[in-house]
């Protein structure tokens, strides 16, 4: 018979359980609050955000699996949890005024931006396929939803129902990696799997499971060649979502394949590596490229954020302790300045403009100074140009990957992103060279301004003093799949 | 050695139907599929050992949710093909000749019943004390219980979610 459950496990797992009680709480609120009140939702979001953060504090150094192996509360999934919730109450923030505009209600909306950050979490903490697999559903049908919330617009409509159906098949094919990883070792724990799999390197099933889970983790991170959603997706959702879900979605689906293949598979990592190896450089490539050619700037974000995904995948290649940390940096990085971008075009969505074609940006150097000078930073940082956060993220990155020896990758990277320059500096022109300007004055209400000067001071401060950050991914990424079993083998 | 067989017949099964669900033309046949598909799951179950996952499957997946695509299928009135409306193919005949098949053949088991009383069943055997059911019942609510509390947030969410996309105004 097995053992039941200790309350130990309800003390690890506080962090969730405020989170879920928060998004019970906005739920019932969006009932019993007037009509005319329900702008006071997005604060009942952002206290529940900031509480499930204030709840992280106990286990700043914790490193334990809880609940029979199937959750670890280590640094890992601490660094991980703080991005989410980071990246959910900058969407909140965001969301304000464009709900306004396009009119949506704000209940289930905020509802949804929470339970999407709950998956995520049990996703970034899981080490068990069954934990994951819950949390990933948990994370994927809330943007399904997300995705398609302003229903009278058609692209909405055509990006929630395009990304419920590649969403549903990439799951399908993950499950079944899972299924045969499950059956060749007999248990769903990760860190069991990889003692089991231990001198299995040959076995032919194996290497087809480690396919699978590529294909469908590639699903989720948008890696060519399965990327062919994350246009349309990006472009028809609602603006902050687009912003969530190239943020949340894919550092989440990073967490969950950095546990999958460096703490289950790591019998494998010469399989799954040149896998990586090859979609890094396609989808650094092939992002890059289909960026140049776009004149909607969430389509060209889009793509650059399959590009990016393509360059947080060579500190996966690299695998050491190196590499992984390059990954936390980049990702967390990355984060702010992605949706720093998009709450820039936020900000251009007026009643009269949708503010997402290169058009609208232009001579917004004189219209809206502080909000073009975010624009240029966000835009250089993505480029990767110094003194900005984005560069030093590369440069981790590519140094990861010339540290375990993989020079080709490094140059491909650095070509990658000098091409990239090319897309991104194009909006700067628009801002500030082009003068004609369409409709009315794009104005900042405060929780956008605030929203922008947070982007605005990670991608600074952590582009001119990067030591802090280091020192904390450097941490998180050593808990990564070091601790010694504790549970008994199920 | 007879397992090995049922497995493969089952499995060859479930695959052939999955493939009809695709690719036939007519949307209630593709759910009907679906139902014998979801059938030949449940006898995998069986074939596992995992009886009380079989009942699930068939109570819920074959009996509830096809029940609801059926619904779907019927209210959004999906146009046939037109061959489907005049098929060639019915054989109106046969199906009565089945059907008397059977009937006469209940009769037949009636009649046989009556005249041989059946003989006294043996005793039941003691019945296991972890039982399919209770084995499934332990794991989800002790070892699995986070997941399972997940799985019900999942729910919500999906609950919440058809509520947004149905609702006429937000």
């Amino acid at each position: 018979m097995p053992a039941g459950i200790s309350t130990s496990d309800f003390y690890y797992i506080l962090p969730e359980l405020v989170l879920t009680a928060g998004a019970l709480v906005v739920l019932i609120a969006d009932v019993l609050l007037p009509k005319d009140r329900r702008a006071a939702l997005s604060w009942v979001t952002l206290i529940a955000l900031g509480a499930t953060l204030a709840s992280l504090a106990p286990f700043a150094s914790t490193r334990v699996e809880i609940a029979h192996g199937l959750i670890a509360v280590d640094r890992f999934a601490l660094f991980f949890k703080i991005l989410f919730l980071v990246a959910a109450a900058i969407t909140v923030l965001m969301s304000v005024r464009y709900l306004e505009v396009e009119g949506a209600s704000p209940g289930e909306y905020y509802f949804l931006i929470l339970c999407a950050t709950l998956g995520m979490m049990i996703m970034a903490g899981g080490i068990d396929l069954v934990t994951i697999f819950i949390g990933l559903e948990t994370m994927a049908v809330s943007f399904y939803i997300l995705a398609g919330f302003i229903k009278p617009s058609q692209r909405s409509n055509e990006a929630a129902v395009k990304y419920f159906l590649l969403g549903a098949f990439s799951l399908g094919i993950l499950l079944y990696g899972m299924s045969l990883m499950y059956g060749l070792s007999g248990t769903t724990n990760l860190r069991v799997m990889a003692t089991r799999f231990a001198g299995q390197e040959q076995n032919p099933l194996l290497v087809l499971a480690v396919i699978l889970v590529v294909a469908g983790v590639g699903f989720k991170i948008a890696a060519v060649p399965f990327h062919m959603w994350a246009p349309d997706v990006y472009e028809g959702a609602p603006t902050p979502i687009t912003a969530f879900l190239s943020v949340g979605s894919k550092a989440a689906s990073f967490a969950m394949l950095l546990r999958i293949f460096v703490e289950g598979l790591p019998a494998m990592s010469g399989d799954w590596r040149l896998l990586f190896y090859v979609l890094s450089i396609v989808t650094m490539t092939v992002g890059n490229f289909a960026a140049v050619t776009q004149s909607n700037l969430k389509r060209m974000l889009a793509y650059s954020s399959i590009a990016h995904a393509g360059y947080v995948l060579i500190g996966v290649v690299a695998g050491t302790a190196r590499g992984v940390t390059a990954t936390l940096i980049y990702l967390l990085v990355y984060s702010f300045m992605q949706l720093g971008a998009f709450a820039v075009i936020v900000l251009l969505r007026r009643e009269d403009v949708v503010g997402d074609e290169l058009k609208d940006f232009s001579g917004l150097h004189v219209r809206n100074p502080f909000a073009a000078f975010a624009m240029l930073l966000f835009m250089l940082s993505l480029g990767g140009i110094p003194p900005t956060a984005g560069f030093m993220g590369k440069f981790w990155l590519f140094s990861s990957a010339i540290d375990a020896g993989y020079y080709w990758l490094a140059v491909i990277g650095v070509l990658n992103s000098a091409v990239s320059l090319y897309y991104y500096v194009r909006v700067v022109v628009f801002m500030y060279l082009k003068k004609e300007t369409i409709g009315s004055e794009p104005k900042a209400t405060p929780a956008l301004a605030v929203t922008l000067a947070i982007a605005v001071a990670a991608t600074l401060i952590l582009g001119v003093y990067p030591r802090l950050l280091f020192e904390v991914a450097e941490a998180s990424a050593r808990t990564l799949g070091m601790v010694p079993i504790t549970t008994a083998l199920r | 050695m007879a397992q090995a067989i049922a497995f493969y017949f089952i499995a060859a099964c479930i695959l052939g139907f999955a493939v009809l669900v695709v690719t036939t033309r007519d949307t209630v046949h593709s759910v009907l599929f679906l139902v014998l598909d979801f059938l030949f799951v449940a006898a995998l179950y069986v074939l596992l050992g995992a009886q009380f996952l079989a009942a699930i499957q068939v109570l819920v997946y074959a009996g509830g949710i096809v029940v609801l695509y059926l619904f779907v299928v019927m209210l959004v009135n999906l146009k046939r093909p037109p061959e489907a409306h005049e098929d060639p193919h019915r054989r109106t005949k046969l199906g009565f000749g089945l059907a008397a098949a059977v009937l006469l053949e209940l009769g037949a088991i009636a009649v046989y019943g009556s005249v041989n009383p059946a003989a006294p069943m043996p005793a039941t055997p003691a019945i296991p004390v972890s039982g399919n059911t209770e084995q499934v019942g332990w794991l989800l609510y002790t070892s699995y219980l986070i997941p399972f509390e997940i799985a019900s947030m999942l729910l919500l969410v999906a609950m919440i979610g058809a509520i947004v996309l149905a609702k006429r105004e937000l």
